[in-house]
């Protein structure tokens, strides 16, 4: 049987270095992913990962388990995301871009590489905001809920703001005619 | 559409690269190590107690941002805020009064994005670009086009297209169009356009029995201040400091007092002395007043005339959709001989629903549905073509009210607010009264609407939530359509034998001259059905070590032969609804101190929550944990979660304090 995130991360949270160990072993692929989608490019996923790991420790103390851990760790991610895009602006640095899906481009046919191209057009057509909201609910399935809790939004917002991603997207087919 | 969405779905979750197996043992190791440092430190500060190892934060050096992204906190209070939603079902009580003010932001989302904060640092930054010497005039000139243009969709439009364009003509100066993109994603920050506007006073503060043995205020039944504290912060951030009006916040809360005596005063009184949490040496004086709650069935037909506001900025999810489904609401809570009508402003003001039956819901739903938001607001004619119809409306023994909803964009067509107030207040007297509901943020005009509302004999609410919809429009409909008492005021005349200082908390947007007490000319606030009010008092006996101001060389010091047991004397006065002359009510105060009751607690625990988020002087050390500490304790039956929900508020804006 194993042990549920929630009490693991509680354990963590006082102080139980196993448990952090399993934690993170159990997410780190997911999280990696997760940041991988957020920012569509390999350096800055690795960045954002490595950011959210080294402030885990210290976040998990507040962890209190009124929420699920999965949904507090979306929120910590998308947040420590907010952070690097607002210090990069501060730096007038590109973090806002996303693209570069290389992995897949490298591999592809042609028809991968077409679809990786639409990809990186639709997703830089959005903006930031969007996109989490897009990534949360679309890649990560979260429910509109879920991912307001996530967001810190309303529901409302999220649902205005997948209403915006999708007029995104219909005005990216209607140019593609 | 939906296949846009399925084909960015299937494009996301195809061909995600896998975790770099050295990163991810590096990360893991760092990880680890940090983790180590953590529970290191704890353990040295002060003991590893429950109470240091969930220190959130390390400190407060961090700014707002930083603070947003320090923990699950405010996402445990949205949902919360869902629950506490889901548990209030339909009690009807009454008394309604909508005050929508819409918000002018509409360049990103609804006012409630917690991305205001964020975007206060990036917004300086975007003329920097405008300096990188290597950008082709094309692309300057488009991106300047970008800048200012009114509408956030053609600008959004605009900005891809001259990216890409740069990307396309200078591929090789990778570092120029990498700025690029980064200002053009930049987006103009709404931050930019806040324009909220809050009505409030300083502080009232210690004033000797010696000097002013007397304090006057009108009663107050508006709630909007708690609604916005709210809003704040669950966005991450503690409210303004001018958005708290104490007396607002503990008003919020129903509170269990005993009701009236059929066919005596429309209110009963409440009366209690207890120790001061904060201060061992004062006490708190507790007024609570219970409003009758006339039988539902014999309340009078009532003519509403919904005024909404639907310019531009009220296209947001928060404003224009959530007013709608509140009203909608609303509209189960009527009867079939009540009569709506609904007039839209915006640009030019036109009535949207001729004056209806309520049961004729179809035809009403309908026109609700036809509403859009666009246009600037031309709130003026709207306010005059809102009461014409309440004119037309009119019958014997009815009562009619108009509810105004708007985010605060209420400007365009009063050349002077002043005036505006007048007319308000003038047909007042022909018996409509106006209550004002507030929806969004971002311009909301707290300061336009609460002038508004007390001009208009009615109240403003701010409805952040279909939570807080059901609460002011469903579940205490009643106390807002009719009121039981009007222009209610409250003196308290202290007895120096037993008191040397008071302090009245909150209630300073309320303060009335002592001489306006007995003058029926001097309006003041309304006591709808059922309403509560809830005033607090800290006061300072005589001869208590807190006593602040210093003895007076030329005046007689009290003379304790004047202690008879009563710490004062409270006089109220109010109307009957639609009545010119005030009746009067006098009580003594006792001096006696007990134990503090659960409702005085509560009610404590929030006044000293407000002092708190408006940084006072007064509380010593007293914290964010003893207020949690106290309103825990006080939570009562507490049947919607409302002290449940004002709790977890506390605890959140003492982490967000840190």
């Amino acid at each position: 049987m194993t042990t549920d995130d929630d009490a693991l991360a509680r354990a963590a949270g006082h102080g139980d270095r196993d448990a952090f160990a399993a934690l993170l072993a159990r997410h780190y692929d997911r999280l990696f992913a997760f940041a991988m989608r957020l920012t569509g490019a390999r350096a800055e996923a690795e960045d954002l990962t490595q950011d959210i790991c080294l402030a885990l420790p210290s976040k998990l103390k507040s962890f209190r388990g009124e929420a699920r851990f999965t949904t507090w760790l979306y929120r910590v991610a998308v947040n420590a995301s907010h952070d690097r895009r607002r210090r990069a602006a501060t730096h007038a640095k590109a973090a806002d871009g996303w693209g570069d899906w290389e992995i897949a481009r490298r591999a592809g046919d042609a028809e991968t590489r077409d679809a990786v191209g639409w990809l990186e057009c639709a997703m830089a057509r959005l903006k930031p905001d969007l996109r989490d909201t897009a990534v949360l609910i679309l890649a990560e399935e979260l429910t509109q809920a879920e991912a307001a809790s996530v967001l810190g939004l309303s529901e409302g917002t999220v649902a205005w703001r997948m209403s915006e991603v999708k007029k995104a997207l219909r005005a990216l087919a209607e140019e593609d005619q | 559409m939906t296949d846009d969405l399925e084909r960015l779905r299937a494009a996301l979750k195809s061909g995600s690269p896998e975790a770099d197996p050295a990163r991810k043992a590096d990360d893991i190791a760092a990880a680890m190590s940090a983790f180590d440092t953590a529970f290191a430190e704890t353990a040295e500060s002060a003991g590893t107690t429950q109470e240091s190892s969930i220190e959130p934060r390390p400190s407060n050096s961090r700014p707002v941002w930083g603070r947003l992204i320090d923990g699950g906190i405010s996402m445990i209070h949205a949902l919360t805020t869902r629950a506490g939603l889901a548990a209030t079902t339909g009690l009807v009580t009454a008394g309604l009064a909508l005050l929508i003010v819409l918000p002018q932001d509409t360049a990103f989302g609804p006012g409630t994005d917690g991305a205001h904060d964020l975007d206060i640092d990036s917004a300086p930054e975007a003329p920097v670009l405008l300096d990188e010497p290597v950008l082709a005039e094309a692309e300057l000139a488009m991106d300047l086009s970008s800048a200012a243009p009114p509408s956030p969709l053609v600008e959004q439009s605009l900005k891809v297209e001259g990216r890409l364009a740069l990307s396309r003509a200078a591929p090789e100066t990778s570092v120029v169009s990498r700025a690029l993109t980064a200002d053009s994603d930049a987006r103009p920050a709404p931050v930019d356009v806040d324009t909220e506007a809050f009505a409030n006073e300083d502080p009232s503060g210690v004033t000797a029995v010696a000097d002013q043995p007397v304090s006057t205020f009108s009663v107050d039944v508006d709630t909007a201040s708690w609604s916005v504290i709210r809003s704040s912060l669950m966005n991450g951030s503690l409210p303004p400091t001018e958005a708290v009006r104490i007396e607002e916040m503990v008003n919020y809360f129903p509170y269990a007092y005993p009701a009236p005596e059929p066919g005596g005063a429309p209110f009963a009184t409440t009366l209690g002395v207890s120790p001061t949490p904060w201060n061992p040496d004062t006490q708190i004086l507790h007024i609570g007043l219970q409003g009758a709650l006339p039988a539902l069935e014999d309340r009078p037909p009532l003519n509403l005339v919904f005024l909404i506001d639907t310019s531009g900025s009220m296209q947001d999810p928060d404003k224009l959709p959530l007013l709608k489904q509140s009203l909608r609401l609303m509209l189960g809570e009527l009867r079939a001989e009540d009569e709506v009508a609904i007039v839209a402003y915006a640009g030019s003001a036109g009535a949207v629903l001729e004056p209806t039956p309520a049961g004729e819901s179809s035809k009403i739903l309908a026109a609700l549905d036809r509403l859009e938001a666009g246009g600037s607001t031309a709130g003026q004619a709207g306010l005059e073509q809102a009461y014409a119809l309440a004119e037309t409306m009119k019958g014997e023994g009815e009562v009619s009210r108009i509810l105004l909803a708007t985010d605060g964009d209420f400007n365009v067509g009063i050349h002077d607010p002043e005036a505006l107030e007048d007319f308000i207040a003038r047909k007042r007297e022909s018996g409509a009264f106006l209550s004002v509901l507030g929806f969004g943020r971002g311009n909301l005009d707290d300061a336009t609407m609460q002038a508004l509302a007390q001009a208009g004999n009615g109240q403003a609410a701010y409805i952040d939530t279909i939570a807080e919809a059901q609460k002011v429009l469903v579940d205490q409909l009643t106390g807002q359509l009719f009121a039981i008492a009007q222009d209610v005021k409250i003196q308290v005349e202290f007895n120096p034998a037993e008191i040397a200082e008071y302090r009245l908390i909150g209630y300073e947007t309320r303060a009335l001259r002592r001489e306006d007490f007995a003058n029926d000319k001097v309006d003041a606030g309304e006591i709808g059905a059922g309403h509560q009010v809830t005033a607090l008092y800290e006061v300072t006996p005589v001869g208590s070590s807190a006593v602040l101001n210093e003895p007076l060389r030329y005046q007689p010091a009290a003379t304790p032969e004047g202690a008879n047991g009563e710490l004062g004397f409270l006089r109220l006065r109010y109307k009957e609804p639609g009545g010119s002359e005030s009746r009067l009510i006098e009580t003594p105060i006792p001096a006696e101190v007990s134990q503090a009751s659960v409702e005085t607690r509560f009610a404590t625990a929030i006044a000293g929550f407000g002092q708190l988020l408006r940084g006072s002087v007064y509380l010593g050390d007293w914290d964010y944990d003893a207020a949690a500490a106290l309103a825990g304790n006080a939570r009562g039956e507490d049947p919607f979660g409302y002290r449940a929900e004002a709790l977890r508020l506390i605890r959140l804006a003492g982490s967000l304090d840190k």
